[in-house]
């Protein structure tokens, strides 16, 4: 028990100095880095408490793939001086109060719905499926997500479907002066339009019209 | 202190919850900074999700995360579409500049 909360306290501090650093960060690159080591602490925190499958898929997911995207996209725009240039003192002033007044108050309705847990009547399980003791919690999630969430599971690759060809067709640009293979003219070429035959004088060469 | 229950998690998953909130109040300049404390505010809600499906021993909640982080990864790679395409029209993504939608 000593063990899981030393760990627990440890990574969630990372975690939340992980996430102060990311919106605090002047450098958008640094932010970057310091939101993969937020999904890094919180995954261990998951895999800590036995959601392991959850918690490798969101190193696979995120890490490998949201952060990376983030970071191609801030590496690719060149931001980072246009930020620092017209970077206004009052306003700045402005959005803290006003967001730390949000902040705060959310948190304290978070706190209070936390607060309200413990006194919480007792619980009735809405539903039979239970966590196996003698079933890795992969084969478990797999036993119910592709039989009783199948429709959900399908819908949800629908959905990374519908935004990967939103994506592509958002940043999809045709650009001038590229060479492109027209693959219908390439396959009605026929032998007449191709190939013709010359009679050439000795002595003269052919010309070929380009 | 020391025995870790339920209420740790939701309490960690409350505060960065909570700094995804300000983050995005606090970058107005820079969209990539926003996008990213959405990501931190979607992180909390899988915290929350995940540490009350341990406690419930109910697996449903891990399946509910499952979907939320697909939500998650599709929602980034169309938001930073949308960025790439905009910094390419405009020159700049600065947020209080982005009002061309007014009319």
């Amino acid at each position: 028990m000593l063990a899981h909360s030393l760990f627990f306290y440890f990574f969630s501090s990372i975690a939340v100095f992980g996430a102060i650093m990311v919106t605090v960060s002047r450098n958008t690159v640094y932010s970057v880095f310091f939101l993969i080591l937020v999904f890094i602490s919180i995954s261990i925190l998951f895999i800590m408490i036995g959601a392991e499958f959850l918690g490798m898929i969101m190193l696979i997911v995120y890490v490998g793939a949201v952060a990376v995207l983030f970071l191609f996209v801030v590496m690719m725009l060149n931001i980072t001086e246009q930020i620092t240039k017209r970077s206004s003192r009052k306003g700045l002033i402005n959005n803290i109060s006003l967001g730390s007044i949000i902040g705060v108050i959310i948190f304290l309705e978070l706190l209070v719905v936390i607060g309200g847990w413990k006194y919480k009547g007792t619980f009735v399980p809405l539903s039979n499926i239970n966590l196996n003791q003698y079933v890795s919690n992969t084969h478990a999630l797999g036993n119910i997500l592709y039989t009783e969430y199948i429709h959900l599971f399908q819908i949800s690759g629908m959905i990374l479907l519908v935004s990967m060809i939103g994506a592509i067709t958002l940043t999809f640009s045709k650009r001038e002066n590229v060479k492109r293979q027209s693959y219908f003219t390439q396959i009605q070429r026929e032998k007449d339009s191709a190939v013709s035959l010359v009679d050439v004088e000795s002595g003269k060469g052919v010309k070929i019209d380009d | 202190m020391i025995e870790i229950g339920l209420g740790h998690y939701l309490t960690l998953a409350a505060i960065i919850f909570t700094i995804g909130i300000i983050g995005i109040f606090l970058n107005r300049k820079n969209v990539i900074i926003i996008l990213m404390s959405i990501e931190l505010i979607l992180l909390a809600v899988n915290i929350n999700l995940v540490s009350f499906s341990i406690y419930l021993q109910n697996l449903v909640g891990q399946v509910f995360t499952m979907f939320i982080l697909t939500v998650a990864a599709a929602e980034a790679a169309v938001g930073l579409a949308i960025i790439v395409i905009y910094y390419k029209n405009k020159g700049s993504i600065n947020v209080e500049q982005i009002s061309s939608l007014k009319g």
